[in-house]
């Protein structure tokens, strides 16, 4: 097995931070009219750099998931949905509920909603995957396949309660507020930026840590193999179901934020395909790393950046589904040639290139 | 012994009891839910035959799923585009002026179509699977996921977004006849496809149990490292199977063709709907996928009946979700083979 990985940590974090850090800034203060999509020629916007963000606290957890504890999730959007939604539904239609308006009005609320959203979905999470995991192998895959399709019409048929219309059905909630922090309204863009990244370090960090961590080590036991695992005292389906547990909250999370930065919800950016999207994610920046995580967002998402602004060229009529062109190709290639993701995969090729040991493990 | 193989395991009576109480509870629960529509026998009847037409479709997908499980232990996600391809190929050729007669013509379109997706399927096998035979399920599975995608992408490119159209098998027109006896109506397609369906395991049958090839295939299923041994070409067997899995898929598809909209993103639906038949039926038994496909089929059209539209692929799934939490050896299956998953 891989070491803690020190030295990679420290490299991460001493090229990440700063790197945030300066984009934030920039778009900011806008020193000389310089300004992020015009340093890079229109691909990289401040949104992007958001979405990035949040995308990376899902997959830290994903990644944990499926890198580590070798479980696939088909459905993680749906806890993301489950999250925005929460979120969503009570801030804008809190007052329907019964909910006092002195306790929606205040600035703590949309925090609190957002700290117990991640809660209760890890809790339901952990839930299901109780049973499901004390079977081997790949139920869960089929299991949160089945969750996710469900969750999402659950979303769009407005949970099956349409006189209470609390999730809106196709149109979803709209005018969802922005943050605040005490007094201060984390807004514009970068300030809300800042907010997001903090909370995509954070999860880099803690998953640093679960990996690790007494956790960590029993997850990668499980990967390689479940039967020695279990035959070392590795209780196998509890460490799994807490994962996934952990990777649930951790994408509630993340829609929460995503609903407040959005202000709009609908119930298909939480369908199957947005799923396969994070799987693609997950993928192309390694399963079996932290770091991958951010990696894998931002590489998606400028191939999807390159293939909105450049695909309608070939194919004038379709609009929306066309990502997902590239998506299978990029995903197969990568599971066949470079299966450890762009980050490990690449560092361990660039390692050899430069006739350094690989790392052990 | 072909028997055994087929069914996997015999299904204990006590547990054959437990999924018949819980069936029948469902069952109930949904008359239940009807008494608000005022429904008759017949209405439930009817609703349950239109369903059945569905649940053929999902059986013959999930056929397919167990097949590719079975020989090779992936769970293969790229069904769903072989059961999209096969209507699509077969509308392309059937738009041709060549043969003239509108018969021979969709008769040929099929054929090559099925030859087309099964051939397709193979090379798919070699090109994905194959070289990563040695990876993890996890991987495995991940690579079917990319290639239905792949093939998604490619169908959306190549034919666009809109809806092709294939005529009724009966009368080579868009109009498809109805019987009706007893007060129920049965659309001749719906006939179509129930015979493809019994055609399909009845030729699944005559391979597995008196062909070389098909038992070889058997062995591979059973235990790949004794098959190398004694000579089986494991890995032609699992490229067959695939490509097999993928004709199986794309026959759905075609007799499907003329009572839905043959668009680049069917397969997506029917694959996930083919595969919770598959689950239903504990995922390595032949029979159970398809008492699990028309059961699903039947179950779910009555329950579209009694809630509204958009519920109706809640059931699919919700059910799905159930069967792994209650029960996940399905109507049949080892624990064993469950653990292999």
């Amino acid at each position: 097995m891989r070491r803690a990985g020190f030295p990679s940590n420290t490299v991460g974090f001493a090229i990440g931070l700063p790197l945030i850090l300066a984009i934030g800034g920039l778009e900011a203060f806008r020193p000389m009219g310089l300004s992020l999509p015009a340093l890079t020629g229109g691909l990289l916007t401040l949104d992007t750099m958001i979405r990035v963000g949040l995308f990376t606290i899902i997959l830290v957890g994903l990644n944990l998931l499926m890198g580590y504890a070798g479980q696939v999730s088909l459905g993680q959007a749906a806890f993301y949905g489950m999250g925005a939604f929460f979120s969503a539904i009570l801030t804008v239609r809190a007052r329907a509920l019964g909910i006092p308006p002195t306790l929606v009005e205040a600035w703590w609320w949309p925090w609190l909603v957002m700290l117990a959203g991640a809660f209760l979905v890890g809790l339901t999470a952990y839930g299901i995957g109780r049973p499901i995991l004390r079977l081997r192998g790949h139920y869960l895959a089929m299991a949160t396949l089945g969750l996710g399709i469900v969750v999402y019409i659950l979303l769009r048929e407005n949970l099956g309660l349409p006189h209470l219309n609390l999730t809106g059905g196709f149109d979803g909630i709209q005018g969802i507020p922005r943050l605040r922090l005490g007094g201060i309204l984390l807004w514009p863009a970068w300030r809300y930026y800042f907010l997001v990244w903090l909370f995509a370090f954070g999860a880099i960090a803690l998953g640093l840590r679960v990996v690790r961590s007494r956790v960590g080590r029993a997850l990668r036991a499980i990967h390689g193999s479940e039967m020695a695992a279990e035959s070392v005292g590795v209780e196998v389906s509890h460490y799994k179901a807490q994962v996934f547990g952990l990777s649930a909250a951790m994408a509630a999370l993340a829609g929460s934020l995503y609903a407040h930065f959005q202000t709009t919800v609908i119930p298909a950016t939480f369908g199957f395909g947005p799923s396969l999207e994070l799987v693609v994610m997950s993928a192309v920046g390694g399963m079996a790393s932290i770091w991958g995580a951010p990696f894998g967002a931002l590489t998606v998402l400028l191939v999807q950046e390159v293939l909105r602004t450049q695909l309608h060229r070939v194919i004038p009529n379709a609009q929306g589904e066309f990502e997902a062109i590239a998506f299978g190709l990029i995903l197969v290639l990568i599971m066949l040639f470079l299966p450890e993701g762009l980050t490990t995969g690449g560092l361990r090729w660039l390692r050899s290139r430069m006739g350094l040991r690989p790392p052990s493990g | 012994m072909i028997r055994e193989w087929i069914w996997a395991e015999r299904i204990p009576l006590t547990r054959r009891w437990g999924v018949a109480v819980a069936a029948l509870g469902l069952v109930a629960a949904l008359i239940l839910m009807g008494q608000r529509h005022g429904f008759g026998v017949l209405e439930y009847l009817q609703f349950a035959l239109d369903g059945l037409r569905g649940g053929s479709i999902y059986a013959l997908v999930a056929l397919g799923f167990v097949l590719v499980y079975r020989v090779m232990g992936v769970i293969n996600f790229a069904q769903g585009a072989f059961v999209m391809l096969g209507p699509m190929f077969t509308a392309l050729f059937y738009e041709q002026k060549w043969p003239p007669d509108p018969g021979l013509r969709l008769a040929l379109a099929a054929l090559l179509a099925v030859g087309i997706v099964g051939a397709l399927g193979m090379a798919i096998e070699r090109l994905t699977l194959y070289p990563a035979r040695r990876a993890s399920p996890l991987t495995r599975i991940i690579i079917t996921v990319g290639v239905y995608l792949t093939l998604q992408g490619a169908a959306l490119l190549l034919w666009g977004p809109y809806a092709k159209v294939l005529p009724s098998f009966t009368t080579l027109s868009l109009l498809d006849p109805t019987f009706r006896f007893a007060g129920l109506r049965v659309k001749a397609q719906s006939l179509w496809i129930g015979g493809t369906l019994i055609a399909a395991l009845l030729s699944l049958g005559l391979f597995f149990g008196r062909t070389t090839v098909g038992k070889a295939m058997r062995a591979c299923a059973v235990n790949r490292l004794a098959a190398r041994l004694m000579g089986i070409p494991v890995d032609t067997m699992s490229t067959l199977a695939f490509g097999m899995a993928a004709a199986l898929g794309a026959i759905a598809g075609i007799v499907l063709g003329p009572v839905t909209r043959v668009t680049y993103d069917m397969g997506l639906e029917l694959g996930l709907k083919g595969f919770v038949a598959a689950i239903m039926g504990g995922l390595v038994s032949f029979p159970g996928a398809v008492l699990g496909g028309l059961l699903l089929g039947a179950l779910e059209n009555l329950w579209a009946g009694v809630t509204v539209a958009g519920f109706k692929d809640l059931f699919a799934f919700g059910i799905l979700i159930l069967v792994l939490l209650l029960h996940p050896k399905g109507f049949a299956g080892t624990e064993a083979e469950v653990e292999r998953a």
